[in-house]
């Protein structure tokens, strides 16, 4: 064989294979790691099976489910879970809207604002959780003292399910704005000039024009964040266990007034060690979610132009 | 939870770059202003908050009116910080933990990005449509099989059951595919070849110099992400081998509650991000408006 023959078959090996070589890391990593127990839950959502008792995995079919939707806590979590969506989701798209409005305009050491409005969102969610938590103190947090100064009284945050969804969305709202805020100035800033100003010749007013150009053509992004603000908001779980921490911490208060249907799940999975039945949580929790998305995209996907 | 639309671009050229700065519309009035300062206070109010607590004295904080700017007690906090748990093993866990996993999701991602970007080979876009569909699945579903097999493995309460899960993602996947897709031309890799280079060398010295400035802001990205986790480590890990974010959690669980403490342990927590984003804030944000990032 002579070298030439060599170097040709030594190239086709290299591109033949090197490809493969170069996505084998991803996907053995990936494939073990991620998606092979994402399909396992299935598996162990259809068993009876805890860590006491690591032997003892016995199918039971749907049982698990059976239980799971008889079960008053599940549905207490499942409501949280849906009001906590509604009161983070909703804000968050309205706020961002209207912080991008501000930002897309000539404004001087807009790098400096700009920054500014993500720095929630580089922080971590336990850290915000924990200042945010004395923020919310009964006795000497600081929005008591605030709602002292006007009159409003002293309002127990962590003890009623109404102010401590209100409480927690805050945090959310607080950490997230700021990106889908971004999102959306980017967008604005591929609108051409020329359709406020043929709008502003007809008379439309600021407010007419960001409601009639602005909103519709964002549409995109928009419908975007819902969806990721959905998914994420759909398993909140550090917000909730961190807002009230100590003994209470796995049931979302003391009598679950904020518990997620991802905390519950964390409960069942790692407090009780009940797999099964942990696993059918995640099951449900990943379907709805999937269901309350489609109809954050049905209502985003409505915006219109006129 | 990661979302994909673009990577960064290519810097345009100089020309394009005025234009964007002529569409930025109209000029900012007062209310604007105002509108903004007041976002920008309600932004960074609380981290100021916590860096005034840990500055004062456990009873400063139950004054009235309550204390608003930074005392002296500072390092003696930390001091305390230091002493009350094992804060220095959790610090250095996190830097183990995020460090490992920001290299290793860079160098798999580049490399993946480039096969899928620019090799031909069978089977490639089946694969980068799997790649693209669990991008949207929250592997925390699979939070209980994934605790099983740690245990399984021997490796609960340890960080390497941490790390090993985060070694890859399928985001920086495909965000290094969409750089690769516009940052090198196929003339170049082409006339590579020509010269007999291997599809190593050509990944060596033509894919991996390119890659740099996406390599960065993935790396950033990655790192603040890797370092900010909680579910995970909260669930595989034990108060004894803590990360930062883990021994938050357990400082905040304690039954005495010392606001100093526990916020002075939340400032430290979050110092390694604060800085990074101190000094690469204009990348972080240029990330973020291309649509490619989310935490």
């Amino acid at each position: 064989m002579t070298a030439l023959d060599r170097t040709a078959r030594r190239h086709r090996w290299d591109t033949r294979f090197a490809p493969y070589a170069y996505v084998a890391p991803y996907f053995l990593i990936f494939g073990v790691f991620g998606l092979f127990p994402l399909l396992y839950t299935i598996w162990v959502s259809l068993q009876q099976r805890s860590l006491l008792d690591a032997d003892g995995a016995s199918f039971i079919g749907l049982d698990n489910y059976q239980v799971l939707f008889a079960d008053p806590y599940f549905w207490n979590a499942m409501g949280n879970t849906l009001s906590l969506w509604l009161l983070t989701t909703i804000p968050q798209i309205l706020f961002a809207l209207w912080i991008a409005q501000l930002l897309n305009r000539k404004v001087r050491t807009r790098t400096l604002f700009r920054m500014g409005v993500i720095l929630p969102n580089v922080t971590s969610v336990a850290a915000v959780t924990i200042i945010f938590a004395q923020l919310f103190g009964r006795d000497f947090g600081l929005i008591n003292w605030g709602l002292d100064l006007f009159g409003a009284g002293h309002i127990d945050w962590q003890a009623g399910t109404a102010s401590s969804h209100v409480a927690i969305a805050t945090m959310v709202v607080w950490r997230w704005t700021g990106y889908h805020a971004l999102i959306f100035l980017a967008s604005m800033q591929a609108i051409p000039p020329s359709m406020y100003e043929a709008a502003t010749l007809d008379g439309a007013r600021n407010w007419q024009q960001f409601w009639r150009i602005t909103v519709p053509l964002l549409r995109p992004q928009i419908i975007f964040s819902t969806i990721i603000a959905t998914t994420g908001n759909m398993r909140l779980l550090a917000e909730p266990l961190l807002f009230n921490p100590g003994t209470a911490a796995a049931t979302g208060g003391s009598d679950r007034q904020f518990q997620t249907v991802a905390l519950y799940l964390y409960e069942q999975g790692f407090s009780n060690w009940d797999f099964g039945y942990s696993s059918a949580i995640a099951i449900v929790l990943a379907i709805a979610t999937i269901l309350v998305a489609g109809l954050g995209y049905l209502v985003t996907k409505r915006i219109q132009t006129d | 939870m990661t979302a994909v639309l673009d990577p960064p671009a290519p810097a345009p050229p100089a020309g394009a770059r005025g234009r964007a700065r002529r569409l930025a519309g109209r000029v900012a009035g007062p209310w604007v202003y105002a509108g903004l300062i007041a976002v920008l206070a309600g932004s960074a109010f609380p981290v100021y908050w916590s860096l005034v607590v840990s500055s004062q004295t456990p009873d400063a904080i139950d004054s009235v009116p309550p204390v608003l700017v930074p005392g002296g007690h500072l390092f003696e906090n930390i001091a305390r910080v230091f002493d009350t748990t094992d804060f220095a093993l959790a610090l250095t866990n996190s830097i183990v933990v995020s460090g490992t996993i920001t290299f290793s999701v860079v160098l798999f991602s580049t490399l993946a990005g480039f096969a899928f970007a620019k090799l031909r080979f069978r089977g490639r876009n089946v694969l980068l449509l799997v790649i693209i569909a669990t991008q949207a699945i929250p592997t925390e579903l699979g939070v209980i099989p994934l605790y099983m097999m740690m245990s399984e493995f021997g490796w609960a309460g340890q960080i390497h059951a941490v790390i090993v899960p985060g070694l890859v993602t399928a985001f920086g996947v495909f965000f290094m595919r969409q750089y690769f897709e516009r940052a090198i031309p196929d003339e170049l890799l082409e006339a590579g070849r020509m010269d007999g280079c291997g599809t190593l060398r050509l990944f060596w010295h033509v894919a991996l110099p390119a890659a740099r400035p996406a390599a960065a802001v993935l790396g950033l990205f990655t790192f603040m992400q890797a370092w900010n986790d909680f579910f995970w480590p909260l669930v595989v890990l034990v108060p004894e081998n803590p990360t930062v974010q883990t021994a938050l959690n357990t400082l905040a669980s304690g039954y005495t509650t010392d606001y100093t403490l526990v916020l002075t342990a939340a400032t430290l927590a979050t110092v390694p991000v604060l800085a990074i984003f101190l000094l690469f804030g204009r990348q972080i944000v240029g990330g973020i408006m291309s649509g490619a990032v989310k935490g």
